[in-house]
C-alpha cells in the first residue's frame, strides 16, 4: 500500500516538474504579464496532481477557482495598471536581493533538514476506503455536518470581502467636479479659449497625414487641428515632400 | 516512490514563493507568489489526507481556497486603490506610512 503505481510515478515526475518550471519562471519574469501566466501553467500542474492524489473534486475547484477565476481577476488588474506592470531595478534597500536569496536558500535548507528528518518511511493508508461513495459525496458529508460551522463562516466572509471590495474600488466623483451648463458656457466662453468647431487636420496640405496641421488663412499651420494625442515627431524630407497628387 | 514526494515538491513550491515575495517588488507578483505558497500548502494538506486515509484535509484545503479567494478579491482592491492615488504598484513607493 505504500508504494503507488508507475502511472501515478509517471505523472508525479512530469507534472511535478513542470510544476517546478513554472513558478520560477513566475518569480523570474519581468513582466508581470508572464509572471501570471506561468502561475496559471503551475496552478493547472497542481490541480492534475490533486486528481492524481485521489483528490478529483479539489482538482476541479482548483482549475475553475484558481486557474479560472483567481488568475484571470489578476490579469484583469494588471489590464488595469497597464504599463507600471513590470519591476523596478532600483534598489531601495541596498543589498536587498542578495539578502533575500540568502534567506531563500536557508528556508530551503531547513525545511530540507526537516523534511529528512521527518520523512522516511510514511505509511500510507489511501483514500479507497474514505472515496467508496465519490469524492464529492464524502467531502459533502463531512461538509456538512463536522464542519458546518466554518461553512457557515465561510460565506460570511465571501460576503465581507465582496462588499469591501466594492467599497475599495468604488471612487465617489468630487462635488467641484460637477458643473452645471452655466458653468460650462462660461468656461467655453471664456478669453483664451476657441468656442467655434475646429477645423479638421490636412486641411488645404499637400500630404495625406493626419499629422499635418490644417492652413489658417494666412498659410500657416493650426496646432489645433492635430489632435494631442499623436505622436509628436518630425516629417523626414520624403514624407514632406510632394506627393504628385496635387495639380 | 512513497507520498513524501509530494510533500518534498510543496515544500519546494513554498519555498519559491516565499523567495519570491523577498526578491519582487512589484505588490501583483507579490500576490501571485502568495497563491503560489497557499497552492504548495494545498499539496501537502491533499497529501495529509491521503497518507492518514480521512477526507479532512481535502476539506481544509477547500476552505484555503475560499479564503484565498476572498483575500485576493480585497488585496486587488486595496492594489488598485492604491494605485489609483499613487500612479504606481511598486510596494516600495508606499512608503508612506514610515514617516
Amino acid at each position: 500500500m505504500n508504494h503507488v503505481s508507475t502511472g501515478e510515478q509517471w505523472a508525479f515526475w512530469i507534472l511535478g516538474s513542470v510544476a517546478v518550471i513554472g513558478a520560477l519562471g513566475m518569480v523570474l519574469a519581468r513582466n508581470a504579464v508572464h509572471s501570471a501566466l506561468w502561475l496559471v501553467l503551475t496552478m493547472l500542474c497542481l490541480g492534475f496532481l490533486y486528481v492524481v492524489n485521489s483528490a478529483p473534486f479539489l482538482g476541479a475547484v482548483q482549475i475553475i477557482v484558481y486557474t479560472g477565476a483567481i488568475m484571470m481577476l489578476f490579469l484583469f488588474v494588471l489590464m488595469l495598471v497597464g504599463r507600471d506592470a513590470s519591476d523596478s531595478l532600483i534598489e531601495t534597500l541596498r543589498g536587498q536581493r542578495v539578502a533575500a536569496i540568502v534567506l531563500g536558500i536557508g528556508f530551503a535548507v531547513l525545511v530540507g533538514t526537516g523534511l529528512a528528518h521527518s520523512l522516511g518511511d510514511t505509511p500510507m493508508v489511501g483514500l479507497t476506503a474514505a472515496n467508496a461513495d465519490g469524492n464529492v459525496q464524502g467531502l459533502a458529508k463531512l461538509l456538512f455536518t463536522r464542519y458546518v460551522f466554518a461553512f457557515e463562516v465561510t460565506s460570511a466572509l465571501l460576503i465581507t470581502a465582496a462588499v469591501g471590495a466594492m467599497v475599495l474600488a468604488h471612487v465617489e466623483q468630487a462635488k467641484a467636479d460637477i458643473v452645471d451648463q452655466v458653468t460650462r458656457m462660461k468656461l467655453r466662453f471664456r478669453p483664451g479659449s476657441y468656442p467655434g468647431a475646429k477645423a479638421g487636420p490636412g486641411v488645404y496640405a499637400n500630404t495625406m497625414s493626419v499629422a499635418a496641421p490644417g492652413r489658417l488663412p494666412d498659410g500657416n499651420g493650426s496646432e489645433r487641428t492635430i489632435s494631442p494625442i499623436l505622436p509628436v515627431r518630425e516629417l523626414t524630407a520624403a514624407e514632406a515632400a510632394l506627393k504628385g497628387t496635387e495639380k | 516512490m512513497t507520498p513524501d514526494y509530494y510533500l518534498i515538491l510543496a515544500s519546494i513550491l513554498f519555498t519559491i514563493g516565499a523567495t519570491g515575495v523577498l526578491i519582487r517588488r512589484n505588490a501583483i507578483v507579490l500576490f501571485m507568489c502568495i497563491e503560489l505558497m497557499l497552492n504548495a500548502a494545498n499539496l501537502a494538506l491533499v497529501t495529509f489526507s491521503r497518507i492518514n486515509g480521512g477526507l479532512d484535509g481535502q476539506i481544509i484545503s477547500f476552505f484555503v481556497m475560499v479564503v484565498a479567494a476572498a483575500e485576493v478579491v480585497v488585496g486587488l482592491a486595496i492594489i488598485m486603490s492604491i494605485f489609483r492615488t499613487r500612479r504606481s504598484s511598486s510596494v516600495d513607493d508606499a512608503n508612506l506610512l514610515k514617516y
